[in-house]
């Protein structure tokens, strides 16, 4: 007769416990919220779905949410193969390895809201030396404070300069985990560069580039402090992105119930996407 | 294919070499016949791979010169060469099927469709892979994948030279001597000029109709498997190949003859003249113990299956024996004699008898 041993649940009591602290009460509250309104005082009315009846109707949810996926689109097309192209023109070995690999992780090193306090203070047009050497010596209308074509110019290329390292980092450990036999195995086969990147390079960083892509969704897809810090959702909403919005419904017009709606719906979304993604990437191993 | 030709090859991986210690490869003057199966064999680090990387083009050497049918391709990348390398670990492109696999070299190479489908079909005949064409080949066994990998070296029939760097070290030994009697056979049917880089003598021995044997950057000897262990150029040949290896006993020459432990052995021929230190030289399987020749003394008795291996100590020397049937016991006192014809003294390494008639 088999023995039921039912001890281990014992042991898996103290990660339970930490995430219904870390996740699963905080949500709960979120949830909470999320089917009432209050007027403050901490009184309560029972709301039902309607805070997300409103929510999917609002046009200012789906121009927000536009505007996201548009940010993440952007910085995806550009972050990735800008990433996959630095990690091959890296050097695989030598003194210059370490010199790159620290140059590359430095602007992840640096907190969110520097950066943008950074990025704010390069790019203002008056005292910014970005700012000020587009305008007055190269002659070039550029003023994100006013003007949102420089203003989306500058959150993304402020992300880029930010996380590219990040798929830099992710790709080149795919790249030099790669062994030589192959490279010299194809040279024999008389394969192009293109060969080798398509079928030996490509195949070998998939996993690593899976999560890379996997991060930088989720990452921008979330992003507030920086963008804030830069434009505040400005000039106008042109670069209010989701969490931006969320954060003006929630503490700026104090409209907890529709904030938690839309919490609840920003973290299906990106839970769905972030799934279908991996699920799509990851079909083949599994076979 | 094409008879490869090395001349006065050297090479160093640094960038200023000064002596010959700095020297991966000194001195190769080699000539590979059109169609023959050869192996290198060496210890590991005794150049082997860096001569094989030279010759398909993914090294370029200090010095010296390879020609393809006499034409110097020295400067030449490996995809002008026109040759095919297995690599120790297989190395297959993990997206494409098993199909794409072997075609890849001819698509690369601008080869029609239908040409290429031939050509994979007969190689893949060839390996026992004809109903693995359709899958992914990442999912195949490593033997499977060295197969592949092999099909794509062989599927170029106008390859000059394909090369074999330890293609069975990743393979689980009861399949070795499978691939190994399929490469033999490959090789009596494609008839391409075949190298064989290992450090496993059995390996060598089995594949090659030439071994070529290195140390130490340089070719020891060059030889049929049965001129190695029959009668080695080198003490090193001697020793490295054979199980146990050959017996190196210290000894004495005087009057044209040789003496082990002041008793006079008899040899194949006479001494060549010379200096230096010389060192007797008998295979174990040539070494009988019996009631005749020197008196000995049993070590060690080491049963290793068809026979046995014994230790005799020899005044200050060890000799190794092999004994078929009964042994003696340890401890036991024995006779040990040599048989003539296959005794030969060394001098600084090198043979220095003349061969008997």
């Amino acid at each position: 007769m088999k023995t039921v041993n039912q001890k281990g649940w014992f042991f898996v009591l103290p990660v339970l416990v930490l995430v219904a602290f870390n996740a699963l009460i905080p949500m709960m509250t979120v949830v909470n919220y999320s089917v009432q309104e209050t007027f403050g005082d901490n009184v309560f009315f029972w709301e039902g779905l309607g805070w997300f009846e409103q929510l999917l109707n609002s046009e200012r949810f789906y121009a927000a949410l536009g505007r996201q996926f548009m940010f993440t689109g952007i910085i995806l097309a550009i972050e990735v193969p800008l990433g996959i192209i630095i990690a091959l023109s890296m050097p695989r070995q030598g003194f210059w390895v370490p010199v790159c690999l620290v140059l590359m992780a430095l602007p992840m090193l640096i907190p969110w809201n520097v950066v943008g306090a950074m990025w704010n203070i390069f790019t203002l047009p008056d005292i910014g030396l970005l700012g000020y050497l587009m305008n007055t010596t190269l002659g070039i209308n550029y003023d994100m404070t006013q003007d949102p074509v420089a203003a989306w110019v500058t959150i993304v290329t402020m992300d880029v300069w930010h996380w590219t390292s990040l798929v830099v980092l992710l790709s080149y450990a795919g790249i030099v985990s790669i062994p030589d036999a192959y490279y010299q195995a194809a040279k024999i086969d008389g394969a192009s560069n293109w060969a080798v990147f398509r079928y030996i390079q490509l195949p070998k960083m998939k996993t690593v580039l899976t999560i890379a892509i996997l991060l930088r969704f989720m990452d921008s897809f979330n992003i507030y402090t920086e963008p804030f810090v830069l434009t505040g959702g400005g000039p106008g909403n042109s670069t209010t992105l989701l969490s931006i919005d969320l954060v003006k419904i929630a503490l700026g017009q104090f409209d907890l119930g529709p904030a938690a709606a839309m919490s609840l719906i920003y973290f299906a979304i990106t839970l769905l996407v972030s799934w279908v993604f991996y699920t799509v990437m990851t079909k083949d191993d599994a076979q | 294919m094409a008879k490869i030709t090395l001349s006065n090859l050297k090479h160093s991986y640094m960038p200023n070499p000064s002596g010959p210690a700095d020297y991966a490869l000194k001195e190769i003057d080699l000539d590979w016949e059109d169609g023959g199966a050869y192996a290198l064999l060496g210890p590991s680090g005794c150049g082997k791979s860096t001569l094989l990387n030279i010759i398909s083009g993914l090294l370029v050497p200090s010095e010296g010169r390879i020609l393809f049918d006499d034409v110097d391709v020295t400067p030449q990348p490996p995809d002008k060469r026109n040759i095919a390398q297995v690599f120790q670990f297989p190395v297959i492109y993990d997206t494409m099927s098993v199909y794409d696999n072997l075609a890849f070299p001819l698509r690369n190479r601008g080869v029609d469709a239908a040409r290429v489908d031939a050509r994979v079909r007969e190689i893949a005949e060839m390996l026992d892979v004809t109903e693995m064409l359709g899958t992914k080949a990442a999912g195949l066994s490593p033997d499977n994948k060295q197969k592949i990998s092999m099909g794509r070296g062989l599927v170029r029939d106008d390859v000059n030279v394909v090369m074999f760097d330890e293609p069975l070290t990743v393979i689980d030994p009861h399949l070795k001597w499978k691939l190994r009697s399929k490469l033999k056979e490959l090789h009596q049917r494609v008839r391409a000029t075949m190298i064989y880089v290992t450090h496993d003598q059995t390996e060598a021995l089995t594949f090659a109709d030439q071994v070529v044997v290195m140390q130490d950057g340089e070719i020891v000897q060059i030889g049929t498997p049965v001129e190695l262990f029959e009668r080695p150029q080198h003490t090193f040949v001697g020793h490295f190949i054979g199980s146990p290896g050959m017996n190196v006993l210290p000894c004495e020459v005087r009057d044209g003859g040789a003496f082990l432990g002041g008793a006079h052995v008899a040899l194949e021929g006479a001494v060549t003249p010379g200096d230096g230190v010389v060192q007797l030289g008998i295979r174990p399987e040539f070494v009988s113990l019996g009631t005749a020749g020197m008196p000995a003394r049993v070590a060690r008795v080491a049963d290793v299956g068809r026979h046995s291996v014994v230790d005799a100590v020899l005044g200050d020397v060890t000799v190794k024996a092999i004994v078929e049937g009964p042994v003696p016991e340890q401890g036991a006192e024995v006779h040990v004699a040599f048989k003539p014809e296959q005794t030969r003294v060394y001098r600084d390494g090198w043979l220095a008898t003349e061969a008997g008639q």
